[in-house]
């Protein structure tokens, strides 16, 4: 570690804790085994900011800040949980669940699926929203994998993934709002796109809107936790 | 080119005017010349020469009163004339020199009478294609000042001591930004004027753009030597091709003249403007989507900090300012900060123009000085709701605004105080009710524009607005129960407390401000399924015998 490293100390949920200059408040977090609930985040690759899940109040500011891009900064004070903030993800996770079409006993994420996961967590037991229940498709053009949009919640990890890691970007998002899609090449279907077929996307993708064709039934555990080792032995070289 | 090499053109320019014995301005913006200016103009024209008078016929920017249009001004007797046709070019020229011609003479006395015009104050005397004009008007003389006579330090400090504030609807204090943006390190910095104005019912910089163009880029070359940058950037939307095609033109006279280039005024600044067009993104106004987009990426906003002013267009520190903003800057430079300090409210200083649009008598668009009261823009400048109506209402700040009701029209216009009663100033749009509007569909109506230009990246706006837009549609539709409006008033808290940028955190600004202030309306929807102002189509509810 080179020496000039600015060591900051502060203080989360009560905890003093250091971290070092330029870190944000969820790896500091995470360090020191306090939990923050996040969705678009994952170890390895860019943050967004999208998800505003891990948005956690700062004392003397009277706005949340997501903890996955806000760097600390000497004496912050930070609170991960309270009440206001445990509202505001019950209803971002409400707004998702009313979305688009997720009905967790016939998906093949059911069991492995962070949505589905966090929901749980957060003591969300039902969703007071209308249901929005787009009409919307399934793409099972490609020869191993399906993309099923009606479980996409755009956290736009596969853009990234595939952007930053592979160095394919092949998937992009198009349209606006509400109608924001996740798609591949230039609106494509994914079998004819210049998918490298890498699978990547697969296992990053939160939600059982990617899914390996091979797998049967419900059997669709996910493994993101390449991403860091392979950050780690790429800078080795 | 330097201040005594201005002063020849500016002398020159007025040597030209003087042979002529009158001047007849036409407005040629886009509200006129869409009922005739252009033809008006060569009428003019033709009849000017072939009369033995000594007529000279200027095409001008926006003059003020859109509804009143086409206007014609003429000088040196500054007799106004509304709603004037291509046919009343030969009474117009023939009252040269004697009695101004009764039937199109208007009496806007009252509603020019209250205006203070920094911003427009070219507005209706220059022609906008020719960079002498401006000139002649004390142009450029800013930027010669300030590379000439003054420290980049020295001109933060005399913005810093304006007071100015961001125009654009944040109200950030420019000269701070200004100040931040100098003291970022490195060798690249840019400039960038936020053209891409987007409110319903605003078009403020359209006219700027359009009726002073070098107005703006004096301003952004003078912010390029306080802050270092020898590179601006004109973001404006494509829906606007007049402005584009006056920048465009301004740009390249004002190359030609040497104000924009290499070693402007022989120091060693360089300084040169491009413009960048928007593919008509709401989104896009909001800065660092506006930055996304002029990379050439998708227009979506990242969160701040970083702030652009460290971390701008491609990594480097950025100014960014509004239209109106830039087109403060050359006349604080000119006549002083405490001059500008001097106009406006405490904390709220100079001037600020507004677009005046809805329902009210004198439509267009107004400068008055910041602090000046709602009843006195809405009733005498603007001359009240027409048609026997009452009003009840004016919308600022486009959808990120809020509604103020009648009992508030005293309130002085400043940033605090709209922010106070759940507004915000914005860039500068009003749009005025009366009795015949209704609030609730109001509201669903700035929602849904929201839920449309919603970029989609975070979920409290992609999905939030759209279902605040569907829980008002059934408050419209007489379905809603007031269980709905519950979790309506629940849904704007988050949506406005976790949205990752402006446009979703001032998104339920309609909505919250037109439940505090027309509750009652909400209710009547609601409780007893009928819309007040009779705008909605509620189906009476079906009765059901015992």
């Amino acid at each position: 570690m080179s020496e000039n490293v600015e060591v900051k100390t502060l203080v989360i949920d009560g905890h003093e804790v250091s971290a070092r200059r330029g870190q944000t408040i969820l790896e500091v977090a995470r360090e020191n085994n306090i939990d923050i609930p996040t969705l678009c985040h994952l170890d390895g690759l860019s943050d967004v900011g999208a998800c505003r899940m891990c948005l956690v109040e700062i004392a003397g500011n009277n706005k949340l800040l997501p903890a996955c891009v806000a760097t600390v900064s000497e004496g912050m004070q930070v609170t991960t949980s309270s009440e206001r903030l445990q509202k505001h993800r019950r209803t971002i996770l409400e707004l998702l669940f009313a979305e688009r079409n997720h009905v967790c006993s016939v998906c093949v994420a059911n069991g492995h699926c962070e949505l589905q996961s966090l929901a749980q967590d957060q003591g969300l037991t039902h969703v007071r929203l209308p249901y929005r229940n787009p009409d919307l498709h399934v793409d099972a053009s490609h020869e191993r994998f399906t993309l099923d949009h009606n479980r996409c919640i755009l956290c736009t990890r596969c853009v990234r993934v595939c952007a930053e890691i592979e160095g394919a970007h092949v998937w992009d998002v198009m349209g606006r709002g509400i109608n924001s899609m996740v798609i591949t090449d230039l609106h494509e279907d994914w079998g004819s796109s210049s998918c490298t077929r890498c699978g990547k996307c697969v296992q990053v993708c939160p939600t059982g809107a990617l899914f390996d064709k091979s797998k049967i039934g419900t059997s669709h555990p996910k493994y993101p936790d390449f991403l860091p080792y392979l950050n780690l032995m790429r800078e080795a070289q | 080119m330097n201040l005594e090499e201005l002063e020849l053109i500016a002398r020159s320019v007025r040597q030209e005017n003087a042979v002529y014995d009158y001047e007849v301005n036409v407005c040629m913006d886009l509200a006129c010349a869409s009922q005739g200016a252009e033809q008006l103009r060569e009428a003019l024209i033709a009849t000017g020469d072939a009369s033995d008078k000594k007529v000279l016929v200027r095409r001008t920017g926006c003059m003020g009163p859109c509804s009143s249009g086409p206007l014609v001004r003429v000088d040196p007797d500054e007799i106004l004339y509304s709603h004037v046709k291509e046919s009343h070019a030969e009474a117009i020229i023939q009252s040269l020199g004697s009695e101004p011609v009764p039937e199109l003479q208007c009496d806007l006395n009252e509603h020019f009478d209250k205006q203070v015009r920094v911003v427009l104050e070219n507005a209706g005397y220059i022609d906008p294609e020719k960079i002498d004009d401006y000139i002649a008007r004390d142009g450029y003389k800013a930027l010669m000042t300030a590379l000439m006579e003054m420290t980049p330090y020295g001109v933060v400090h005399r913005i810093t001591e304006s007071g100015l504030r961001g125009r654009g609807g944040g109200g950030y204090p420019t000269g701070l930004k200004w100040g931040t943006v100098a003291k970022a390190g490195g060798d690249t910095k840019y400039v960038v004027c936020n053209g891409d104005e987007g409110d319903p019912g605003a078009f403020m910089d359209r006219s700027v753009m359009e009726g002073d163009p070098h107005r703006v880029i004096e301003g952004m070359a003078i912010a390029g030597y306080a802050v270092g940058a020898s590179k601006g950037f004109i973001y404006v939307r494509a829906e606007y091709p007049v402005a584009v095609s006056r920048l465009t033109t301004a740009i390249r006279e004002a190359r030609r003249r040497g104000l924009l280039g290499n070693n402007l005024c022989g120091t060693t600044f360089n300084f040169d403007v491009e413009i960048r067009l928007g593919a008509g993104a709401f989104v896009c106004g909001e800065e660092t989507a506006l930055i996304a987009s002029i990379e050439g990426k998708r227009g979506t906003p990242k969160p701040r900090p970083p702030y652009p002013a460290v971390n701008g267009l491609w990594g480097k520190p950025t100014l960014i300012n509004n239209v109106e903003t830039f087109a403060n800057i050359p006349p604080i430079v000119r006549n002083g900060g405490k001059w500008f300090a001097s106009m406006g409210s405490e904390r709220s200083k100079g001037t600020k123009v507004f677009a005046l649009t809805g329902k009210i008598t004198n439509t267009g668009l107004v400068e008055v000085p910041m602090g000046i009261k709602l009843r006195e823009i809405i009733e005498v400048i603007g001359g009240g709701v027409p048609g026997g109506h009452t009003f009840k209402a004016v919308q600022t700040g486009g959808p990120s605004g809020g509604c103020i009701p009648a009992e508030m029209l005293d309130l002085g216009v400043s940033y605090d105080a709209l922010l106070n009663v759940g507004s915000i100033m914005g860039s500068g749009g009003m749009i005025v009710m009366d009795d015949t509007s209704c609030m609730v569909n109001v509201a669903r109506f700035f929602v849904e524009f929201c839920m449309t230009e919603s970029c989609g990246k975070c979920i409290p706006c992609r999905a939030g607005t759209a279902q605040m837009y569907r829980l008002l549609s059934r408050i419209c539709e007489g379905s809603a129960t007031m269980d709905d409006l519950s979790l309506l008033e629940d849904l704007c808290g988050t949506v406005k407390e976790t949205s990752l940028c402006g446009l979703g955190m001032t998104a339920p600004n309609p909505v919250l401000s037109t439940l505090k202030y027309f509750r009652n309306e909400y209710i009547e929807h609601i409780v007893h399924k009928r819309c007040p102002a009779g705008v909605c189509n509620i189906q009476a509810p079906v009765e059901v015998l015992a």
